[in-house]
């Protein structure tokens, strides 16, 4: 590292430190947007003096766990820069990269809108890109948009980099064909198949004709095994599968992961099909490393929650279970999951309206709620925006006598506890800000450890 | 009595939750102890003008609309005859742009709507994004205000003498600059407003079904029995105040 770029870091650094001590939060990003100001080269530099290289990770849903579970596997194997705070911007990457002297290799979780800045900027070994689903239009804009900005981006990687995608994602799958280095991964267990497409799946259409595909098997959402019976579009051949999936409450699933060098059951300490993906996208980015199959099981056997994601914490006489919900996608997925596991009869649920949530809360009309109304005995609402979950529960048939709206965070949190009886489980399902804002709370009160306690160790 | 709906591509345009304006609809007409019958018009699907009480279209991504654009059209005749007939309509977003007479694209090309609403669109370089708040301009809203979620990049200007849905107090509205939002024809509304924009606008809601029975029963619109409202006034209230405090401004 030449001599100015040490004297910023260090320069950052510190900012870092005091960011934390006067009580700002994480001071995830402060170093990074420093540097950043300082000298905008600095990113090349710091990606680059990482012996084993950088490897990116994107997706609209996913991306905090599928980085977890990867930190898990390669963690190891080698010394990891991973920003596993979630700041997965240009300056948040930049802070992980400052923060971690004598890493071997980059593990960055990448936003989906930074993605090509970060591809073409860090000369990745590898990129794992997860999904593409509808997600806070106000910010991202249409899917198709996202999708073009990638292929642009992946037009220009050197050959070397390998590209990990999902197969079971049309829009996904295309992006990159005509490479040589590729894994791509998806689900095969039609036993574990959705009846039918649901309400806000996204790319229903052949991306290369625009016929409506047929889904051999859907998994979660768009995803799954489809064909164009116009033009033949088709999911291409899987070199990494899940297979054999075996659900287990809300406590985690195993399957058996196949790769071109074996197979080997794997358990996974998360429910969902859609942690299935996350597995799968992790467990092929390290494989593509170089990882052994037997390493790659154990990782996740090794793997917990990433914040915020199924992640459970104990109070006295009962848990709480924490369920992230962002985007329709994301949510049905996480509904679909609790119906599966048995949802809890007292529920959660916080919308916030700021940025990182998305300023448009239309979305939660989107996501199918149902299966939880229909099983829930008592919901709270709660957050900025509690009065319009609430008349998304009461228009969907939901009776007024079992809600209540308690608007304030940690109120909510203590009357859902309240209605949850000893020796329960009560379901927390937040937004963004709301679930930072949750687990703060939880924090504070010796639940849960803080999110950046091993920052910068 | 029973309300026949026909929604227009609920397939293709449904990106702004949509789903929500026919719950409220669907609920709302419940509780007067009318039966609301949805019935999806589609791309293989006939629509025969007068069929329905009330037609319903949304909005989608942009490839979602060019699929569907040239099948609206054909189907221009048959809109205009239903709304000239009394049939009450609600337009939002991208369905709002197609039903007027058309949309310029940023490449010069030209989308034929359907002619129902006296403007042109014409695509914008930025997108208007943000919470709305309106006052209304119909007569039947007088003293009402309208909240919701804008997000387009279509700028739609109206003819002189068109009736818009409401004034902009706060927002971007039909083109950034002319200061109202929305338009209306007879019983036919056409906004960009979502949020979705029933639920919290309730009294909108229900002058959409009173237009509705009216078609039914061949009568004049009456007004609906007054219903409790509090979640729906809390929600049109902090939905209110967001825009105030952080909604786009006319440029």
């Amino acid at each position: 590292m030449g001599a100015r770029l040490a004297l910023e870091s260090s320069a950052a650094r510190l900012v870092g430190r005091l960011s934390r001590a006067a009580g700002r939060g994480g001071g995830t990003t402060l170093p990074g947007k420093l540097v950043w100001k300082l000298d905008p080269g600095a990113l090349e530099l710091l990606a680059g003096r990482l012996p084993q290289g950088v490897v990116l990770v994107s997706a609209t849903n996913g991306k905090t766990t599928t980085t977890a579970i990867a930190s898990s596997i390669l963690g190891s194997a080698y010394r990891l820069a991973w920003n596993n705070s979630g700041a997965n911007l240009a300056s948040g990457v930049t802070s992980t990269l400052l923060a971690a002297d004598g890493a071997e290799l980059g593990l960055l979780e990448v936003d989906e809108f930074a993605l090509p800045e970060m591809m073409r900027r860090t000369r990745p070994r590898a990129v794992c890109l997860g999904n593409l689903f509808r997600d806070q239009l106000d910010r991202y804009g249409e899917l198709e948009h996202i999708a073009e900005r990638w292929r642009d981006a992946v037009a220009e990687l050197p050959p070397e980099t390998t590209l990990v995608a999902n197969a079971d994602d049309p829009l996904v799958a295309t992006l990159p064909e005509g490479r040589d280095r590729v894994v791509l991964f998806g689900v095969d267990d039609p036993r574990r198949a959705r009846p039918a497409l649901q309400h806000a799946s996204d790319s229903k259409y052949c991306v290369r004709c625009g016929h409506p595909y047929r889904y051999d098997a859907a998994y979660v959402a768009h995803l799954g095994a489809y064909r164009c019976e116009m033009c033949g579009h088709a999911r291409p051949a899987l070199d990494v599968a899940a297979r054999e999936i075996e659900p287990d409450g809300l406590d985690g699933v195993s399957f058996v992961l196949h790769a071109p060098s074996g197979s080997a059951r794997v358990r996974l300490a998360v429910p969902g099909l859609y942690n299935v993906y996350n597995a799968l996208a992790a467990a092929s980015l390290a494989l593509s490393l170089g990882i052994a199959l037997d390493d790659v099981a154990a990782g996740i056997g090794r793997f917990s929650a990433a914040f915020g994601r199924f992640e459970r914490f104990a109070v006295p006489d009962r848990s709480v279970l924490l369920v992230l919900i962002k985007n329709p996608a994301g949510a049905n997925e996480a509904i679909r999951t609790l119906e599966d596991g048995g949802v809890p009869p007292t529920l959660v649920v916080a919308l916030n309206d700021r940025i990182a949530d998305g300023r448009d809360v239309s979305w939660i009309w989107d996501v199918d709620f149902e299966p939880l109304l229909e099983r829930a005995d008592r919901i709270v609402v709660s957050g900025e925006r509690a009065a319009e979950l609430a008349l998304r529960f009461t228009y969907a048939g939901f009776p007024l006598e079992r809600l209540e709206l308690v608007a304030g965070l940690e109120d909510a949190l203590d009357r859902g506890l309240e209605l949850t009886p000893a020796g329960g489980e009560l379901a927390v399902l937040p937004t963004y800000t709301a679930m930072l804002e949750l687990r703060a709370i939880a924090t504070t009160r010796g639940l849960t450890r803080p999110y950046w306690e091993d920052d910068d160790a | 009595m029973i309300l026949r709906v026909g929604h227009l591509y609920p397939e293709y345009l449904n990106i702004y939750a949509d789903r929500g304006n026919i719950a409220v609809l669907t609920r709302r007409a419940e509780a007067r102890g009318h039966e609301l019958t949805v019935e999806p018009v589609t791309l293989e699907t006939a629509l025969v003008s007068g069929a329905h009480d009330l037609l319903y279209i949304g909005g989608g991504q942009d490839r979602e609309q060019a699929m569907i654009a040239p099948d609206l059209a054909e189907r221009a005749g048959a809109i205009r005859e239903s709304v000239e007939g009394g049939a009450a309509l609600l337009a939002v977003c991208g369905g709002y742009q197609l039903l007027g007479r058309g949309y310029r694209g940023r490449d010069g090309s030209w989308l034929e709507g359907v002619g129902l609403f006296p403007h042109e669109t014409v695509a914008g370089d930025t997108r208007m994004i943000g919470d709305v708040l309106l006052e209304s301009t119909l007569p039947e809203g007088r003293g009402r205000t309208i909240a919701g979620f804008e997000n387009h990049a279509g700028r739609t200007v109206l003819d002189d003498g068109a009736e818009a849905l409401g004034r902009v107090v706060a927002g971007y509205g039909n083109d950034g600059s002319s200061g109202f939002e929305g338009c209306r024809v007879r019983r036919a509304v056409g906004t960009y407003l979502h949020g979705p924009l029933l639920p919290r606008n309730p009294w909108l809601a229900d002058l959409m079904l009173s237009w509705a029975v009216a078609h039914g029963t061949g009568d004049e619109p009456e007004p609906l029995a007054a219903l409790g409202d509090e979640l729906e006034t809390q929600a049109h209230a902090v939905a209110a105040e967001r825009a105030r405090r952080r909604g786009g401004r006319p440029a």
